[in-house]
This record gives C-alpha cells, structure tokens and sequence, in this order.
C-alpha cells in the first residue's frame, strides 16, 4: 500500500460532525468543511446546498500546498493559517494536526477574531478525534479486522463501473 | 492516498495525469468530462494561464458507480508540463493513487517525454513513492499526426517494463477511456492488495 490511507468509521464521522456543527453555531459562520491535506472531503456542515464543496475542497488543498511549498522556501515548517477576505464572504483556512485543513466561510455575521477564536477550541478536540481514528486504523491494520470493501472485489466489478 | 468512508460508504482515488508540456493532459480531461454523463461528474476546475496552459492543476471528480455498496470516486488532475512549473508539479503528485504518464508522440518532443519520466520519478520519490510500484500506465497520444515515433519505440524509450500502453488521439477521444479504465483498475487492485 502506498503511504496510509485514510479511513473513516461511522464513530468518529459522528463526532467531527457534531463538532463541526458546534463551530458553526459558536463561530456564527456560514459554512464550515473538513478536508484532507490531498484534497478529499471529509465532512462538511452549514449552507452548502448550493456550494460545490468537492471542488472547495480540492483547491482548498492545492492553496495550502502551495502556501506549504512558500513556507518550506522560506525555512518554515508551514503557514498553519491562511484568511482571504472578501466583498461578502471570507474563507479562514487552518491545518490541524499537520494532516487536516479546517475550512470556515463567514459573513458579516460574524468576525475574524470570534472564527479564530473558537477554530482555536475545535482544532484541539478535532485533533483529538483524529488521533483517535488513526490509532483504530493502526489496530484493525495489525489485527487484519478491518472490513475491507476491497477484499472480494473482482475484475467484473471493476468492468461494471464503466457499463 | 485513497480515502474509504464507511460512514458514507464511498471510496475515493486520485489519479494524477502527467507528461511534458502539451502532450494532451488537459485535453484527456476534457474528453471525459465531455463524455461523461451529467450525474456522475463535477464541475472540471482548470488553473490555467491567460493561454490556457495549466498553470497549476486541472481537477475533474468523476463517480464511476458502486462497487460492492461503496460509491467510487476518482478524482483525476494533471500536472502543468511546461518545465519551470516543476515546483507545482510535486504538490500535485501528494497522495497520488495511480499515475497515466502521457506521451507526446512527435518526434521531435520524444526528448521531452523521457525527460518528463525521469522527472515524474524523482518528484514521486520525493513524495515517498517509487514508479515502479505505483499503478501507472502509460498512453501514447496524438498517434494521428503524421511525424510519430512508431509505437515499438515509444515502448522501448518510455515503457521498459512492458506496463499497460494505450495508442490515443484525446482530441478525438480515441483511446482515452481506455486509458482511464486500465488505471482504475489498477488501482482498485492495489487497494485490494494493501488491504
């Protein structure tokens, strides 16, 4: 296998959800969303109906590889933060447990210190969670529990998925 | 770097296109995001320059269906190939699932392809990945012009290892879901392996 990937269980999705809807309300924001550092959604909580949060996510994660390349040439470890400001909306951008990016999208409704504030509170318990996560991820790997969707999977089904 | 869910029950792959500059990696997005049934795309995101080279990624999330009760999903990107975006071009290839190294069949860019291989291995190294252990395929595009490198010698300069080898022209869409198809299968298969 390539690296580690990421795995999610229904456990630990409930508990990012719940905290990211506790952000969203405590940090009076529009839309808060969890990504990957590969650009992979994970969760995503707030008035997205008519958001395209897979792209979001995506350039999301190409900003803070960018940002992270910037960083490296200038002897930093990283840039954990970025803000961009807008007309209406503002995107506050953060890296948690060097794994994760935080993404929150407030108005006027709300201000830079009050999303910094309270993505300081949620970045712990976040990282709490993922730590969590990985630890199970490393058990069921030793273990060999883990339910793999992949261990039965045949060249049909692959063929299936193009008709 | 896949990611299974099994909250949401999905999968989800990258698969990262890469080649010199104006070999057609764009163009191959394209394609299938123009074939591609409306429901199971998103939206094609391009970074590109005011002359429409890729100045950072291309980025086309596509949904292939499910397999075994799990939605799958690959998120394809290219790589600018324009040489000085080397810097760009390592980011992209983080978390990478599996790799379509697209050739410039002319002869005059077959320097350009080899130099692009060694490069697209050095920059996986640096991400922790070795080629040769990477799905990768590798297709030969714009087989309709007239001053092509017979496929016999592309093979030997670029495809050593007799990996899967498509013949494409991605401007007329021949050979590129068959190019798509082979590495998602392939990485399919090394996820079922590393499980």
């Amino acid at each position: 296998m390539l690296g580690s990937d990421l795995v999610m269980y229904e456990e630990e999705f409930k508990l990012i959800d719940a905290e990211l809807q506790r952000l969203l309300a405590q940090a009076n924001a529009k839309v808060v969303f969890l990504v990957d550092k590969n650009g992979q959604l994970i969760a995503a909580t707030g008035e997205t109906e008519n958001l395209d949060t897979t792209s979001l996510a995506s350039l999301t994660a190409g900003n803070i590889a960018a940002t992270g390349g910037m960083a490296k040439l200038l002897g930093e470890k990283e840039f954990s933060i970025l803000f961009h400001e807008g007309a209406r909306d503002n995107i506050h951008i953060s890296i948690i447990s060097q794994r994760v990016i935080l993404v929150v999208i407030f108005d006027q409704r709300s201000s830079l210190g009050l999303v910094r504030l309270r993505v300081k509170k949620s970045a712990d318990v976040l990282a709490g969670i993922f730590n969590q996560l990985l630890e199970k991820v490393e058990t069921g790997k030793t273990t060999g529990k883990a339910d793999s969707p992949f261990a039965e999977i045949t060249d049909e089904d692959i063929d299936k998925l193009f008709g | 770097m896949s990611f299974i869910n099994y909250s949401s029950r999905e999968i989800n792959c990258k698969i990262v296109f890469y080649g010199p500059g104006l070999c057609g990696k764009t163009t191959n997005l394209q394609w299938i995001y123009k074939k591609t049934n409306p429901d199971s795309k998103g939206k094609m995101i391009s970074l590109a320059t005011e002359t429409e080279r890729t100045l950072f990624f291309d980025f086309l999330p596509l949904a292939l269906g499910e397999i075994r009760g799990f939605k799958t999903r690959f998120h394809l990107y290219t790589v600018p190939g324009q040489v000085f975006y080397d810097a760009s071009r390592k980011l992209i290839l983080k978390g990478v699932d599996g790799v379509v190294f697209v050739a410039d069949s002319q002869i005059e860019r077959m320097e350009a392809n080899i130099e692009s291989v060694e490069n697209l291995r050095i920059n996986l190294a640096e991400q922790g990945y070795d080629l040769d252990k990477v799905p990768y395929i590798i297709q030969y595009n714009k087989r309709d012009l007239p001053n092509v490198v017979p496929v016999q010698e592309m093979r030997r300069a670029l495809n050593p290892r007799g990996l899967p080898d498509f013949e494409a022209c991605a401007v007329d869409g021949n050979g590129v879901f068959d190019t798509l198809k082979a590495i998602a299968k392939l990485v399919i298969m090394e996820l079922k392996k590393g499980q």
